[in-house]
């Protein structure tokens, strides 16, 4: 147990070695992919907490990366806010739509989950196309300007090899904190949930309470993944708000695998580099992506992590052992 | 004081009356049985008294304390488990996960957020102690769904029993078991703290003069009959609606 511990442990600080370098050595183009995995990884991972953990389909979690980064942009553009105003702003903001919306969907249960989280969304969704003079409708808002880390470090994130490495740090924080969560009791009684919320509810949990929990901080973290995607574009538009980002944020958990922490993470880099690699070489780079979705759901219905651990069993499992 | 006492309820559902002003006393540690025949009303008394329904008229209390409106959940702090008659486990999740959930229950640490399970000893230890007790130690990696349905059921009464409850409801523990598994069902039954209150459902009429010390019966939703085991097997009306009657 603790051998496997340590053995892990190195493997991960090796891979994110690895990572980090191949991400600041790579051509410009590929580091710029590596950093919108990432991104979009955090995003995924969010999304898990509530799908793969607690069992809740949400299919409007775009709202939450969308809002950050609208207020992000917001407040840089048209209030001249410094960023670390503005960034903050944007967590808060994606936290307090989770708190509102999260007080509506959790009322309901499975497939009207997924349709009022779908029609939350979409209602931030046609303020920010509708409301032209404040969000710049369809034709988003541009030239958000990157975060200058000024006296405090004498990097500039204009550069992509250096936004990728502060994309790499926010990374690693919050996979370090989600870790923390998945394996608390907390964390335990999310799974629990998922599972059977009547057992959840004789035991004495309070089960909405838990899932309301989970709702904050999923939204919390997507809204982290909203800002550096607006940071990392200088650009937001409706589309950080749509369906598609939602549907394609359940497509990566889906395909890296639900319920696993990294999974989600693998699934978002599938996706981010067979949009851009395979989009090179046709128009229907979407097709391919429904192959591969076909081919991992009949194939690995647990998605890709989770028919690794399946066949090494015992191993890079996180269940309990005494 | 009586640790369960039900006054008069009664549950409709739509035009069905399926229970009818019954009213009901259980005394501290005491095993009491209910019985009757299919669509007595069992399964629906005990969802009232688990709060899974709430009662068309009539309240409940426990310990004195009336429960009639408050969520599962709530009673289980006030003691309540139970365990139903369709079998309810965290499937998907290993027997020992699914212990450590019902044994963290005792530590009001359900909403830690930043520290692994895991190193909690007391709940560790709590949860590896249960498990040997009941034999089921060696399967402790074993995914709850993949165990055979006694251990099943013996899963589902460990998890009721970890949260340490003081009233024990028991919806058909041995329905479907083999013989030799309703015995350690049974068993585990008679080995229970004697300070727990237990109520439960049961088919089996052997089982239920077995373990309990007095038996209700049920019939349509109203009490027949009620009292120790050997005068219910005297009963000449318990006999009627179980044997029919001419």
């Amino acid at each position: 147990m603790r051998r496997r511990h340590f053995v892990l442990g190195i493997g991960l600080v090796f891979g994110l070695i690895v990572l980090a370098v191949a991400g600041r050595l790579s051509p410009t183009y590929y580091t710029g992919l590596m950093t919108e995995a990432l991104i979009l990884g955090i995003f995924a991972v969010s999304l898990n907490l509530l799908l793969g953990h607690t069992g809740l389909p949400s299919l409007g979690h775009s709202a939450y990366f969308g809002v950050a980064g609208y207020t992000t942009a917001i407040l840089s553009l048209r209030l001249a806010q410094s960023s670390w105003v503005s960034a903050s702003a944007g967590i808060v903001v994606s936290v307090s739509v989770a708190a509102i919306y999260g007080l509506l969907a959790l009322r309901t249960a499975g497939v009207y989950f997924m349709m009022i989280t779908l029609a939350l969304a979409q209602v931030l969704w046609g303020i920010a196309f509708g409301w032209r003079s404040m969000t710049g409708g369809d034709d988003g808002l541009p030239g958000i300007a990157r975060p200058d880390l000024g006296a405090l470090v004498p990097w500039s994130l204009q550069s992509p090899a250096n936004f990728f490495t502060a994309v790499l740090i926010v990374f690693i924080i919050v996979m370090g904190a989600l870790s923390l969560v998945v394996h608390s009791p907390f964390g335990y009684a999310l799974r629990g949930i998922r599972e059977s919320e009547a057992r959840m509810d004789c035991l004495g949990y309070h089960v909405w309470l838990h899932k309301y929990v989970a709702v904050l901080i999923a939204g919390g973290v997507a809204g982290i993944a909203g800002i550096l995607f607006v940071y990392y574009h200088g650009f937001v538009s409706p589309a950080e708000l749509s369906l598609v980002l939602s549907a394609e944020g359940l497509l990566m958990v889906i395909l890296g695998g639900a319920g696993t922490l990294f999974g989600p993470v693998l699934g978002a880099t599938v996706v981010v580099f067979l949009r851009n690699l395979v989009s090179g070489y046709t128009e229907r780079w979407l097709s391919v992506l429904g192959l591969v979705y076909l081919l991992v759901v009949l194939c690995a219905p647990n998605g890709i992590l989770g028919a690794i651990r399946g066949r090494i069993p015992g191993w890079l499992s996180q269940e309990a052992e005494a | 004081m009586t640790s369960l006492a039900i006054q008069a309820l009664s549950k409709n559902f739509g035009g069905l009356q399926a229970l009818r002003d019954l009213s009901l006393e259980i005394q501290p540690g005491e095993r009491r049985a209910i019985i009757g025949p299919n669509g007595a009303g069992k399964t629906t008394l005990f969802h009232l008294i688990g709060g899974q329904l709430s009662p068309s008229s009539g309240r409940i209390y426990l310990f004195g304390r009336e429960v009639t409106t408050l969520p599962p959940f709530r009673r289980a702090a006030l003691g309540l488990a139970r365990t139903f008659q369709i079998t309810t486990l965290f499937r998907n999740l290993t027997v020992m996960e699914n212990m450590l959930l019902a044994v963290q229950t005792l530590d009001s640490i359900r909403l830690v957020l930043y520290r692994p399970l895991t190193s909690y000893r007391n709940v560790m230890s709590q949860a590896r102690r249960l498990l040997e007790q009941w034999n089921l130690w060696e399967k402790r990696r074993v995914l709850a769904c993949q165990l055979s349905h006694g251990e099943q059921r013996q899963l589902e009464i460990l998890l009721a029993l970890a949260p340490m409850p003081k009233v024990l409801l028991l919806d058909e523990p041995t329905a479907g078991l083999s013989a030799a598994e309703t015995q350690q069902v049974v068993a585990m039954i008679e080995h229970l703290d004697a300070s727990i209150t237990v109520l439960l459902i049961e088919h089996d009429m052997d089982v239920a003069f077995q373990v309990a010390q007095r038996i209700a019966v049920l019939h349509h939703g109203r009490l027949l009959a009620e009292g120790p085991p050997e005068a219910i097997r005297k009963d000449p009306t318990v006999a009627e609606i179980y044997l029919g009657a001419e």
